[in-house]
């Protein structure tokens, strides 16, 4: 017997259905895993090209695009395209971690004060509300300026290389976290409310079993979205930062830190200054359109609650 | 209602002091302190002379114990010395933040100026090509890394088509008149004020689109007045009361866009006096400055939820206190 043709559709296949019409959102997750495969790929376009992506080169500086650099050569004479498809992989490895990081934080603080409720929910608010507020890129300066060997971490650690990489993955993860806060505690208030919760304290589960196995399940789909577009937000953060020089500190490059030494130059090369900023400006927006598309299709009813 | 504005003065009081000692600790941490700095300059400092500085200095003592000393002196009046500058604090501030006020004064109004109507023209054409269009604009408008967008106006406007200057003011290059300084802030303003656009207008469509669903919308539309009519008069007005919390409560968001915008710019004003105080071990000018920044950020929210308050009655100030 074959299936009849007018199936009943899974939740799953109708978000699959919602997500397909937007065709931006469509685009976005293409481009974003381009990027991605790209960025992993970094060392076999290095051995393709037959160039080395910190192989100085002073004879040919500021090259324009050629068959051996496609995109030129930058104030040292190392390959464009190889620097930019390097530090894509630092920047989006930072912006994936942190916004996972950040997610963790918002959903652990959302779920206690939106189920807990009471005194804990108006403290937790409270100081959401006054990260939400206060300038954040100066303070973030300020944290990211402190002497680690002042905080008692050994000198190694300190000083060592790609301490700047997990440093900066902290510092954006505590300013990226208040949006998934804000959705998980409004979700979780909602959720509290409804009866398999009831059902579940009549056959006597605590807060924690309750906040874990009923609650947490069913905030996956805000949990994602907030998640989407706190990634946008966290890779242009840590692109200020590391442009300020307070970020990802050369020789790892990072989109951000090209653009760096590119506003110096700006007047003899103004072409470094356009490919980081336009890679930054695709990844981002790429994430804004993704979050929007999968809030739609994960939740049709809520209308932009929280964005920014 | 005096209750609640006692309640909220009395928080932001509680989280100004809560963030004065935060900064005020975070800043001992950075490195070279003022010992390290006077050991950089000058060689012969032994290391048992630069224990007795610290304790002539009370650096020895627990960060509680120099915090209290610290914010008596602040108290009484005595925000102390900038070491960049070699003059009081205060002093330092003034001339940065009248340009500050300027800057995001200008591109504040000029941001709202745009995105408001822009934001009813979207939700008033909601679905149509118009509104699509203008939604494109806004997501890009949020997601261009403002300091890029800096450059890229500097390469046009300055590099390109030398028309505008970099950076800087007109004072510093040694013209004056109104025209030349209106020059110097044209690609600042720009910036910053492209880079507010996208938020704002969003916020607008946002609220607008939840106002044209009420039940009023609909008697107004069925007494017969016009569209314009029911979407300027009876919609605007009260689509604009969320839309004007939020913006008060996007302070933050505006002072850290004049930090990068100024820092590009070489423009005088409180954000690149942070940046460079931080930059510069200038302790005493970095911690008043960032703590001023955090005052008028939370004076900036103490108002938005006055005139929320104000602005709606449907809320009354007991509901909004909890």
């Amino acid at each position: 017997m074959s299936a009849p043709a007018f199936t009943a559709a899974t939740p799953r296949a109708l978000v699959w259905q919602r997500f397909k019409r937007h065709d931006l959102a469509v685009a976005s997750g293409v481009i974003l895993m381009i990027f991605a495969a790209l960025a992993l790929a970094a060392p076999v376009v290095e051995s393709l090209l037959g160039a080395d992506a910190n192989a100085a080169d002073l004879f040919n500086r500021f090259q324009p695009p050629s068959a051996a650099h496609p995109l030129g050569t930058d104030e040292l004479g190392r390959d464009l395209l190889l620097r930019l498809l390097y530090g894509g992989r630092v920047s989006l490895f930072v912006g994936l971690v942190a916004a996972v990081f950040a997610a963790l934080i918002g959903t652990i603080v959302g779920l206690a004060a939106g189920y807990l409720g009471g005194r804990l929910d108006a403290v937790l608010m409270r100081i959401t509300d006054g990260v939400i507020s206060l300038p954040l890129l100066p303070l973030l300066i300020v944290l990211a300026a402190i002497d680690l060997e002042k905080l008692g971490l050994p000198t190694a650690i300190a000083e060592s290389e790609s301490i700047s990489l997990y440093r900066i993955v902290v510092i954006v993860a505590l300013a990226g976290w208040t949006t998934v806060a804000r959705l998980v505690r409004a979700s979780a208030l909602s959720l509290k409310q409804r009866s398999f919760v009831d059902a579940a304290l009549a056959q006597g589960a605590g807060s924690i079993r309750i906040m874990m196995v009923h609650i947490l399940p069913n905030l996956a789909s805000p949990i994602i979205v907030a998640t989407t577009l706190a990634a946008g937000n966290i890779i242009l953060l840590e692109s200020v930062l590391s442009f300020l020089g307070l970020g990802i500190q050369p020789p790892l490059p990072s989109w951000g830190n090209l653009l760096t030494n590119a506003q110096e130059l700006i007047w003899e090369a103004p072409a470094l200054a356009f490919y980081p900023g336009m890679a930054i400006f695709i990844t981002v927006i790429a994430f804004n359109f993704l979050g929007d598309g999968l809030q739609d299709a994960l939740d049709p009813r809520a209308i932009g609650k929280g964005r920014r | 209602m005096i209750q609640f504005l006692l309640n909220r003065a009395g928080q932001s009081a509680l989280v100004l002091f809560v963030m004065s000692f935060a900064i005020y600790g975070l800043i001992g941490l950075m490195p070279g302190d003022p010992i390290d700095l006077m050991i950089t300059a000058d060689p012969k400092i032994t290391a048992a002379d630069a224990a007795h500085l610290r304790e002539l200095y009370g650096l020895d003592k627990p960060v509680t114990e120099r915090y209290g000393n610290w914010l008596a002196a602040a108290v009484s009046g005595d925000l102390g010395y900038s070491r960049l500058h070699a003059k009081p604090v205060l002093q330092v501030m003034g001339p940065a933040l009248a340009n500050t006020a300027t800057l995001l004064g200008l591109s504040f109004s000029l941001a709202l100026l745009i995105a408001l109507p822009l934001g009813v023209l979207a939700a008033a054409r909601a679905r149509s090509k118009l509104d699509y269009g203008i939604n494109m604009l806004a997501f890009a408008g949020i997601s261009v890394p403002p300091f890029w967008l800096a450059l890229m106006l500097i390469i046009v406007f300055a590099v390109i088509f030398g028309v505008l200057p970099a950076g800087g003011t007109a004072a510093a290059a040694g013209a004056d008149g109104f025209w030349e300084s209106a020059r110097y802030l044209v690609l600042p303003v720009a910036s910053l004020t492209i880079a507010s656009i996208g938020g704002h207008t969003r916020y607008m469509r946002a609220s607008m689109i939840e106002a044209l669903r009420q039940d009023y919308i609909r008697t107004a539309r069925a007494k017969g007045l016009s569209e314009s009519r029911v979407v300027l008069g009876h919609a605007l007005r009260n689509a604009l009361i969320p839309v004007v919390t939020v913006i008060a409560l996007d302070f933050g968001y505006l002072f850290s866009g004049a930090l990068i915008t100024e820092t590009i710019f070489s423009f005088p004003g409180m954000g690149k006096l942070i940046f460079d105080s931080i930059m510069g071990n200038d302790f005493n000018l970095a911690l008043v400055a960032l703590l001023f920044a955090t005052a008028l950020t939370l004076a900036c929210n103490f108002l938005a939820d006055i005139a929320y308050a104000a602005l709606d009655r449907r809320i009354t100030l007991t509901e909004l206190a909890e």
